[in-house]
């Protein structure tokens, strides 16, 4: 049953078809790395995607047809719900689960090509044997890998680090006897061992759990990413074993930008990648006992960034203080507050009574830079409508903003009035270093997970905002 | 094609991809990385190679959820981005008050 048959495997039409695929994917993604045109650019990597999996199913010789309806059928609707169901605030579990079963689908194609290639007899070329021993041990990785992260991410094991003892050791081993059941495999290929080989993509599987299982949960994106790399270097593999440009093209890619991102992603974090896999840690700080002076996690950007961040807001509040003053930024601040306004922006400031240490100094300096008098908002006004605020950006003010007032009775600060920027969706400190305020106490705020830091001159930064919004 | 062209081919795309991928802005991290998840759904083809030529009944079985995996890799990664990619689009102002 022959049915749509039309394209040779290998042929150059099926080839040329190939090519105009992943010409997409290669546009789809460059298009991704800007916020105008992301969107249109995922669209344009889907129809790349269209393309090749039609081109794949006009192969001269598919048969099997109502196994293929099948599995697209089911694995279509599962996706489709799955992701039209999912909220916001659980996309990266989603995208660990469909990193997951690309793992998955890897392992699966790989262990299917041994059998065909063990069925035809005779000794099966190197060349396509190692790498689909290659495609079975990183799909399998990656497949477990990205279910663990799934659950942690999900709440259905606990997102803080576990690790058995005797980890690395563990690892140590199950890595060893992966390659050596590899190196079996490939120098037995006259006649490999199946049973060996579904004892690799075991093994594999356990490494791909014991690796995730110590890594805490505020580290999972980036351990999301890598499995993601992984997947694709995996999907190029078995590009190699099934002889298909467009795998290995696709996959490769995915490979090297996968890498680079997980990298840019750790760097945000103010972590490396290394350290994230192996320090076991990146919930909160083990044990609760951190001291104000130690090195904690938090995230740090560029006014790109935080030009992107306010621009496709609907309100922003800014929270100046004594910092903001001492760089005479009002200026630059008004100007960006200028510019998210022409965009549709609805801008506030929110004035803590003390904020440029003596009061009623701040609406002055702002009142100076003709902002007008009716943004600016009392604390006591401004708090309840935080939580409805998109963004809120504590430009050199710190301990006005210190959820330690409010949460910590033992704190210096305790008690104080703050306004409670945490509340909003995101917040953007910008500011020129970590170090504590006017009080010398660390500010818990900086370490939040909705908080990103832009570490600049607050007149410098602003007016680099204001420079990146225009450019939106 | 020889095992040296698709070397070849394999280390430009590798390029590529780090060319494509540098300085994106932080926002767009999350949206980027699941596009290129939705992209390596392209091992659904490999499910359709050995599903399409299989000829036992363990391989359809294998052959028939490694398509169905790529297929929920493929159509979940690309509408999931596209949910994500959603934020970026400028909402309606409806109220028409002075600015």
């Amino acid at each position: 049953m022959t049915l749509l048959a039309v394209l040779k495997p290998g042929g150059d039409a099926a080839t040329a078809l190939y090519i105009v695929a992943f010409s997409l994917f290669i546009i789809g993604l460059k298009k991704g790395t800007h916020p105008t045109s992301a969107k249109q650019g995922n669209m344009v990597a889907a129809a790349g995607m269209a393309v090749a999996v039609a081109t794949t199913l006009l192969l001269d010789g598919m048969g099997n047809w109502g196994l293929i309806i099948i599995g697209l059928g089911v694995g279509s609707a599962v996706g489709f719900v799955a992701s039209v169901r999912v909220q916001m605030t659980e996309m990266p579990q989603m995208v660990a689960l469909y990193n997951g079963v690309g793992g998955g689908a890897v392992a699966l194609i790989a262990w299917s090509e041994l059998r065909h290639g063990i069925s035809l007899g005779g000794d099966i070329p190197l060349e396509e044997l190692i790498p689909t021993l290659l495609a079975a041990v990183i799909g399998s990785v990656s497949f477990w890998g990205s279910n663990v992260a799934f659950a942690k991410l999900q709440d259905l094991i606990p997102t803080r680090p576990l690790s058995v003892p005797g980890q690395q050791v563990v690892n140590a081993v199950l890595l060893i006897g992966i390659v050596a059941a590899c190196v079996n495999i490939a120098v037995n290929n006259g006649d490999p061992s199946e049973a060996l080989f579904i004892g690799i993509l075991i093994a594999a599987a356990l490494l791909g759990n014991l690796v995730v299982l110590p890594i805490g949960g505020a580290d999972m994106p980036v351990v999301i990413s890598l499995l993601n790399a992984f997947t694709g270097l995996s999907a190029a593999a078995a590009g190699f074993a099934l002889d298909n440009v467009a795998l290995i093209v696709a996959g490769t890619i995915v490979g090297s930008s996968g890498t680079i991102l997980t990298m840019e992603m750790a760097t945000a974090m103010n972590r490396s990648v290394a350290n994230i896999l192996f320090a076991g840690f990146g919930g909160a700080p083990a044990g609760g006992g951190g001291g104000p002076t130690e090195e904690r996690p938090h995230t740090s950007i560029g006014a790109q960034d935080a030009a992107i961040k306010l621009a496709y807001a609907d309100t922003v509040v800014f929270v100046p203080g004594y910092g903001l003053a001492v760089a005479q930024a009002q200026h630059a601040v008004k100007e960006v507050a200028d510019q998210l306004e022409k965009r549709g922006v609805t801008v506030g400031y929110a004035i803590h009574p003390v904020a440029g240490r003596m009061p009623g100094h701040m609406n002055v300096l702002l009142a100076e830079a003709d902002v007008p008098y009716e943004q600016l908002r009392e604390m006591e006004e401004i708090n309840p409508e935080l939580p409805r605020t998109d963004v809120a950006v504590v430009i050199g003010a710190n301990d006005v903003t210190n959820p330690a007032a409010k949460n910590d009775p033992d704190s210096p600060i305790a008690g104080m009035p703050i306004i409670e920027v945490s509340e909003a969706g995101e917040v953007i400190v910008i500011k020129r270093s970590l170090s504590p305020g006017f009080a010398g106490i660390d500010n818990d705020l900086f370490y939040e997970s909705n908080t990103s830091m832009l570490f600049d001159d607050a007149k410098k930064a602003a007016a680099d905002i204001a420079a990146e919004i225009e450019q939106l | 094609m020889t095992l040296f062209t698709e070397l070849a081919i394999l280390v430009l795309a590798a390029f590529v991809g780090f060319e494509v991928i540098s300085k994106v802005p932080t926002t767009l991290h999350t949206p980027l990385m699941s596009q290129t998840n939705a992209i390596h759904g392209i091992v659904m083809l490999g499910g359709l190679i050995v599903l399409g030529y299989a000829d036992d009944g363990l391989e359809y079985v294998i052959g028939t959820i490694a398509v169905a995996f790529g297929a929920i890799n493929i159509v979940g990664g690309f509408m999931v981005t596209d949910r994500m990619l959603g934020m970026f689009s400028k909402k309606p102002k409806p109220k028409a008050e002075d600015k």
